[in-house]
């Protein structure tokens, strides 16, 4: 998979893991992946539930060390 | 920098049937699992991150001058949207503090009565998350029946009433939320009681509450009579208290009767569900005011903010003791039950202490609600 662009959102709180994503995924192109890394337990259902909602694809999540990864898929 | 509220003053608001508009700003599926509810609240949904690029949609929804408060997870996210409110003019935008996750910890208190010999009874509302606990107050003592893991709130309280908490009950191992009881026990020195069946496994020191071993609170004696009723748990017992009060526990409530699989021997304990609710509380006077663990709809709630019911009128109005069949009694208690509580399996763990999780942990455990009902 070719990432566009990694977002570290790591120690931040909700709202700011979704709000630098939203902005981050601005910065790239239609059908460009987004790689982002966060520590918010808060951050999956809401990544999750927000993609959905533009239209942007989640393609895969992982969890390790404390730290949840995110692949997303701009529409 | 828009203002905020407190769990308390919320609580406030809705036991005493206050109009109150709710702006909760979750993922709408956290918001469909998990809300507030109760008085008159009034609640909307909208996600926080549809409203980054600016609040217009709510404008059709909302009045510029009226209250509103806005809740999320953890108390971030309302700060951000109540601050673009109020920004867009809206004059009376508040961010609950917290969030849910406060919101699941508040209690509230409420007089159910005077007990003889100057006595008092408080029912404790967890408003977040359906629990109900109780303080028995007599001469300067206090009993404490199924308290709740913020333990600072019964201490507070005792305190400011001038009472000493000499007996911790617990009618069941919980599996929805983590018991205070112990621990209450061992900061004020009194004694956990716990019914034996449900103790087999437990890793501390603990009082049996049994049938026989009547507890006195104060030298007035409010008489703390158990009465074995298993089902929800094979130990489950229930209290009457000074004679006119029946705490049942996860036995029974308002308009609901307990499940019987929490502990993943559904099939096992029908029977023993069946046998309390249709033949051990007939025996009992239809008088006894029953004052259950859990409620779970918010018109369950009186005017005051109480949950209660008359014995006799269950009989009459809860649909779980209705079903003379015992096969369509079985079917109703063991297929297409509710989604279990979250974390149960930990919670019973933490309960019996062969698991230690620490505040946080413990916090993220009781997320969402009780779930120990299933409705005729």
């Amino acid at each position: 998979m070719e990432i566009a662009k990694v977002l570290d959102a790591k120690g931040l709180a909700c709202p700011m893991p979704i709000v630098k994503t939203k902005k981050a995924i601005g910065d790239i192109s239609s059908g460009e992946v987004l790689e982002v890394h966060a520590t918010d337990k808060g951050a999956k259902s809401d990544l999750t539930a927000w993609a959905k909602s533009g239209g942007h694809e989640l393609m895969k999540d992982s969890e390790e060390d404390g730290v949840f990864k995110f692949w997303i898929k701009k529409a | 920098m828009a203002k905020t509220i407190t769990t308390r003053e919320l609580a406030e608001k809705i036991v005493n049937q206050e109009e109150t508009l709710i702006l909760d700003v979750r993922n709408t599926e956290q918001f469909e699992d998990w809300k507030i509810e109760g008085g008159k609240a009034e609640i909307i949904n909208e996600p926080y991150f549809n409203l980054l690029d600016g609040v217009e949609s709510l404008d059709e929804k909302l009045d510029k001058n009226q209250e509103v408060i806005v809740v999320c997870a953890k108390g971030g996210s309302s700060v951000m949207v109540a601050d673009l409110l109020d920004e867009a003019g809206y004059q009376n935008a508040y961010s609950l503090e917290g969030g849910m996750k406060a919101w699941s910890e508040h209690l509230e208190p409420v007089k159910i009565a005077d007990l003889s010999d100057g006595g008092s009874l408080y029912q404790f509302v967890r408003l977040g998350k359906g629990c109900l606990s109780y303080v028995i107050e007599s001469d300067g003592e206090a009993a404490i029946v199924d308290a709740n893991r913020m333990t600072d709130i019964y201490e507070k309280f005792a305190k400011e009433r001038g009472t000493a908490i000499t007996h911790l009950l617990d009618t069941h191992l919980h599996a929805d939320h983590i018991s205070g009881g112990r621990k209450l026990a061992e900061i004020a020195g009194g004694t956990y009681h716990l019914p034996p069946k449900d103790a087999e496994e437990v890793t501390f020191d603990y009082a049996p509450l049994k049938e026989g071993n009547d507890i006195t609170v104060g030298k007035t004696k409010i008489k703390v009579q158990p009465i074995y009723s298993p089902g929800h748990t094979i130990g489950s017992t229930s209290l009457i208290i000074d004679d006119k009060y029946l705490l049942t526990g996860d036995i029974l409530f308002v308009k609901s009767i307990g499940r019987p699989d929490l502990a993943g021997l559904a099939d096992d304990w029908v029977k023993d569900l069946r046998e309390t609710l249709y033949s051990r509380y007939k025996e009992l006077s239809y008088n006894l005011t029953v004052l259950p663990a859990h409620y779970s709809f918010a018109e369950e709630l009186h005017e005051n903010g109480e949950v209660s019911a008359r014995l006799g009128d269950l009989y009459e109005r809860n649909s779980g003791l209705q079903v003379d069949d015992t096969e369509e009694f079985k079917k109703m208690v063991t297929e297409n039950l509710p989604p279990q509580p979250n974390a149960y399996e930990n919670i019973r763990k933490t309960n019996l202490g062969k698991i230690s999780p620490d505040t946080e942990e413990q916090k993220e455990m009781e997320t969402g609600p009780n779930r120990c009902a299933v409705e005729g």
